[in-house]
């Protein structure tokens, strides 16, 4: 059972942490607020009545068995499942108290103010300049000296400026796996969003680029509420505050992060981080 | 949040998403469009042919029968199937284009379907990368000749040439046709071979070259049959482009119209028919509708067979795909 | 087994095989002879002309007019006539080939019918109607993706064919009728809009599906990533999908267009002249082609031996003029495939 102690302590340090700022927090509404949500592709029922509130400013983790729903649930938070042929939606999923699916929801707004990071690294093949720039210039902003610094914040709060000032004409194509995650992100950010969702973001890394991943998403979640699928359960403790766990398109059990890896209600959860299945 | 310049992105929305809506419709009125132009392919060549079928005065002298069947008085085979659509009786049998057609079409596949798969197999199992890199697209630039060039070439070079070396009575005849149509032949055969001999999966030949087979036991036994239907398909699609192939027989078949089964008398083509004589033909006349008749029968042939070769084709492409 | 067995067995063994080997080498040896006999044919055909007709390609055989029943002078006309009519027929087929591939492949609907007819059948509600159209629209895309594969094999005169009936005896009379004075023809005659157009729609296929293909190309993540940037549908295409794909593009149609210049089929009855001593000044007016051109040198003349070097500087000109393109198209190709290999 090492993976258990691995949790538990990584639990115990994050837990630390989090004591005195939940302290300083007043409640706050919720960033996003979902009831009786499902979802269908086709005739396959995927997402059955879920209901939680995200938090904001926060990161909060998906967990659970492949297949289970976690990616479409992100992708249903900016509407990206849209593009589906046969998605559907049904319930209520809100964003700063604003139905999504309602009929005056416009996605493209949406989409900016709420940002995504794939699992498999997606740069445009242009430079890594007019990758940041991307979202801006098709948003109209064209001028130079705006441009470049929103490329260069964005780099650098997405770490990966010092590792690219140099060269950020040449094609963004010739990064490493890491870097190229990282640019996605720095992508995502130029828009300035409030909400990034990442659905394995770290998947396809190498431990060292990982860990690079990891240590962003805690300084990203100052200014920006996180929601993260991972298949990792090391890296669910480490960087999030709350973990959501999904069993076959069932919301199983969703509380502080320590608590589901600590002291779980459910014997489902207890097994899945114990690793006794899946 | 405060150490970066604003920008507000919400400005100018409404002109995206009306530029958006905007190209929605560009794309769809010209996707419409050139559909619609599509589809009136088929209904004008179609239409144009129709009085045969509807028009008294045009079926009286034109008509199925007519084309297919009708033999007049004479001797010979040759003087009963008869096409000769201007004179007091014009005589509209399609019997001596028809074997015209198929003589060149015989003579052009006779040549092109073993060379082609020949030097497909060898390109795609036998040739240094390299090699290879030079051999596509230089088949690609003979591809490229047009057909009028392959016509000229025909009447003015090889006609001559093959008069001399075997001795034809007649200079223009089904082989000297044939055979430049052939050249045109080549690169269809081999591209749709050679990809689909290319898209055998690799393991097909490794497992045959780890049983101890060698390398040409393996192109023969393995590849070839794996990739029988493409060739196949090959076959099938030059076949459409041979009996639609136009200026090649116009100008190297010899233009005669004669039932005649030999393939060193001089022949001609329905295609070449209609090249020859519809730009001298009355609008409306019986002679015209048989012309356009003749070319919806080209169109259909071709349609189909060119179906049925992309059909085998992607069959082939999905089992392969799967297995790989 | 003995040690002298087993000497005998595998000398044997490798005297068969060799032997064996030797027919084998002779088999490929043979396959290979395949090939060079078609890059002879090339070769054959390319040196004839070159060898009978690059030394008549003049100054004057370019800019000047034919003169003596054709024998002498150039093949200025026809070279005018043909650009003219290569521009045209590009003019009409690429963007409207391109549009259309893109109608096709970027806005219908992604389903086949059959999954979208099943999910009408199971649908219930407000979403039936769409649904519906969605049905409608992914059987059209299919049907036209069939049609316009196929059209790729029709034969070029059959085009010719529908220029005739469509372009001059239906549009070109229908037109004479509202504009011209009775018994004028004008439009209803064939002309150089005529034939550019009964050529672009030739083309049209070839274009359409080496966009398409080109369009498949482009990885749907990179379709994902820019609009969950808050990019339109239009955006996404004017910015990711169609740079994506332009090498592809312009590859094909730049192809498309080499086979559209050298087909004469087509225009032997939309337009293209014997001989014209000037200029087409109008859409309405006659031309004189470069592939027309050696049709009538060759078949027409009085006296083959005096057309001959005209005849030849004509087609050597023309032969140039399409591996020009071709060889564009061949190369653009190469090396966005080599720079793919190099980046990925
Ligand atoms: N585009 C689609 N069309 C139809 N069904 C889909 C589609 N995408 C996902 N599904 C199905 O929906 C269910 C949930 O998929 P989803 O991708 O959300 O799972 P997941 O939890 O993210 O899995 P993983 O951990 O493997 O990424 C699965 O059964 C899957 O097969
Ligand atoms: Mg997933």
């Amino acid at each position: 059972m090492n993976v258990t102690t691995i949790n538990m302590s990584a639990g115990d340090r994050q837990s630390e942490e989090r004591a005195t700022k939940i302290h300083e927090e007043p409640e706050a509404s919720p960033k996003i607020q979902v009831r009786d949500f499902n979802f269908f592709y086709g005739d396959l029922h995927v997402l059955h009545d879920i209901a939680l509130d995200i938090p904001e400013k926060q990161v909060t983790a998906f967990i659970g068995p492949s297949g289970c729903g976690k990616s479409t649930f992100l992708r249903s938070i900016n509407r990206m499942n849209d593009i589906i042929p046969g998605a559907r939606a049904r319930g209520t999923l809100m964003l700063d108290n604003q139905d999504l699916y309602a009929k005056a929801v416009d996605v493209v707004a949406l989409r900016r103010k709420v940002g995504m990071v794939f699992q498999k690294s997606n740069p445009f093949p242009k430079s890594i300049y007019e990758n940041v720039a991307y979202g801006l210039r098709i948003g109209g902003v064209n001028d130079r000296r705006i441009l470049d610094d929103i490329v260069q914040t964005s780099l650098q709060r997405a770490a990966l400026w010092d590792e690219v000032k140099d060269r950020l004409d040449s094609s963004a194509m010739a990064l490493s796996g890491g870097q190229q995650q990282r640019l996605c992100i720095a992508r995502a950010l130029a828009v300035d969003p409030e909400v990034l969702l990442m659905d394995e973001p770290a998947s396809a890394l190498d431990p060292i680029a990982t860990q690079k991943i990891e240590e962003l998403v805690y300084e990203l979640k100052s200014n920006y509420t996180i929601v993260i699928v991972t298949h990792n359960m090391q890296q669910a403790a480490r960087v999030s505050d709350r973990t959501a766990f999904f069993m076959l398109g069932k919301l199983v059990e969703y509380d502080d992060t320590n608590t589901i890896f600590m002291n779980p209600k459910q014997k489902l959860t207890e097994d899945y981080i114990t690793g006794r299945f899946g | 949040m405060n150490d970066r310049r604003k920008v507000d992105l919400t400005r100018g929305v409404k002109g995206r998403f009306i530029r958006d809506r905007l190209m929605t419709v560009v794309f769809t009125g010209a996707g419409w469009f050139a559909i619609l132009f599509i589809a009136l392919i088929f209904v004008f060549t179609f239409r144009e042919a129709l009085p045969i079928f509807t028009d008294p005065e045009v079926s009286k002298e034109a008509n199925l029968h007519e084309f297919f069947v009708k033999r007049v008085e004479g001797e010979t085979i040759e003087q009963q199937f008869v096409w000769q659509p201007v004179g007091e009786v014009p005589k509209f049998s399609f019997i001596p284009l028809i074997l015209g057609t198929l003589k060149a079409t015989f003579v052009g596949l006779l040549f092109a379907c073993p060379i082609g798969v020949a030097a497909a197999l060898f390109s795609s199992e036998f040739a240094p990368p390299k090699l290879r890199e030079w051999i596509k697209p230089t088949i690609e630039l003979l591809a490229g000749i047009p057909s009028v060039v392959l016509g000229f070439f025909a009447l003015l070079v090889l006609a001559s040439w093959l008069q001399n070396t075997f001795g034809f009575t007649y200079r223009l005849n089904a082989w000297n046709a044939g055979l430049a149509l052939g050249i045109a032949l080549l690169p269809v055969v081999f591209t749709i071979s050679e990809d689909g001999m290319s898209s055998v999966p690799r393991h097909y030949r490794e497992g045959s070259l780890a049983l101890g087979a060698s390398r040409f036991q393996t192109a023969w036994k393995v590849v070839l049959p794996a990739a029988l239907p493409a060739v196949f398909a090959s076959f099938v699609l030059a076949f459409g482009r041979a009996i639609g192939e136009t200026m090649i027989l116009l100008m190297a078949g010899g233009n005669a119209a004669i039932t005649s089964f030999s393939l060193s008398d001089p022949l001609r083509t329905l295609s070449a028919t209609i090249a020859a004589e519809l730009g001298e033909v009355v609008f409306g006349d019986p002679h015209y509708s048989a012309l356009f008749f003749m070319g919806t029968l080209l169109f259909v042939l071709t349609f189909v067979s060119n179906s049925a070769g992309q059909w085998v084709i992607g069959r082939m492409q999905r089992r392969m795909q799967g297995e790989s | 087994m003995t040690s002298v067995d087993l000497d005998t067995t595998l000398t044997r063994r490798i005297a068969s095989r060799s032997r064996r080997r030797f027919g084998e080498i002779v088999w490929v040896e043979l396959l290979g002879l395949s090939i060079v006999l078609i890059l002879a044919i090339l070769g054959v055909i390319v040196a004839d002309v070159v060898i009978h007709g690059a030394g008549h390609v003049t100054w004057t055989f370019i800019s000047e007019s034919p003169r003596q029943g054709l024998t002498e002078g150039g093949i200025y006309p026809a070279i005018i006539g043909t650009t003219f009519l290569v521009l045209l027929m590009t003019a009409a087929a690429v963007p409207l080939g391109v549009a259309t591939a893109v109608y096709l492949h970027e806005y219908t609907p992604p389903e086949r019918p059959k999954q979208a007819w099943k999910r009408f059948r199971a649908a219930e509600g407000p979403d039936r109607r769409k649904l519906f159209g969605t049905v409608l629209l992914s059987l059209l895309a299919k049907v036209t993706r069939s049609a316009v594969a196929n059209l790729a094999g029709v034969p070029s005169i059959v085009f010719g064919l529908f220029g005739l009936g469509f372009f001059i005896q239906f549009v070109g009379r229908a037109m004479d009728a509202a504009t011209q004075p009775a018994g004028q023809i004008l439009w209803g005659q064939g002309n150089l809009l005529w034939a550019a157009l009964t050529l672009a729609l030739l083309t049209l296929p070839t274009v359409i599906v080496a966009t398409e293909e080109a369009l498949r190309t482009v990885p749907p993540e990179l379709r994902a990533a820019s609009i969950a940037l808050g990019a339109t549908r239009w955006e996404t295409i004017r910015r990711i999908v169609l740079p994506g794909a332009l090498p592809g593009i312009l590859t094909g149609a730049i192809l498309a267009i080499s086979r559209g210049a050298g087909e004469v089929a087509p225009l032997l009855f939309t337009g293209a002249a014997y001989y014209l001593p000037f200029l087409p000044e109008a859409l309405s007016s006659q031309f004189m082609h470069l592939g027309y051109h050696v049709l009538i040198l060759s078949t027409q003349s009085p006296d083959v031996e005096a057309t001959k070097p005209v005849l030849y500087g004509t087609v050597f000109v023309l032969l140039v003029l399409t591996f020009l393109l071709n060889l564009t198209g061949v190369l653009i190709r190469a090396r966005t495939r080599s720079k793919l290999r190099a980046g990925g």
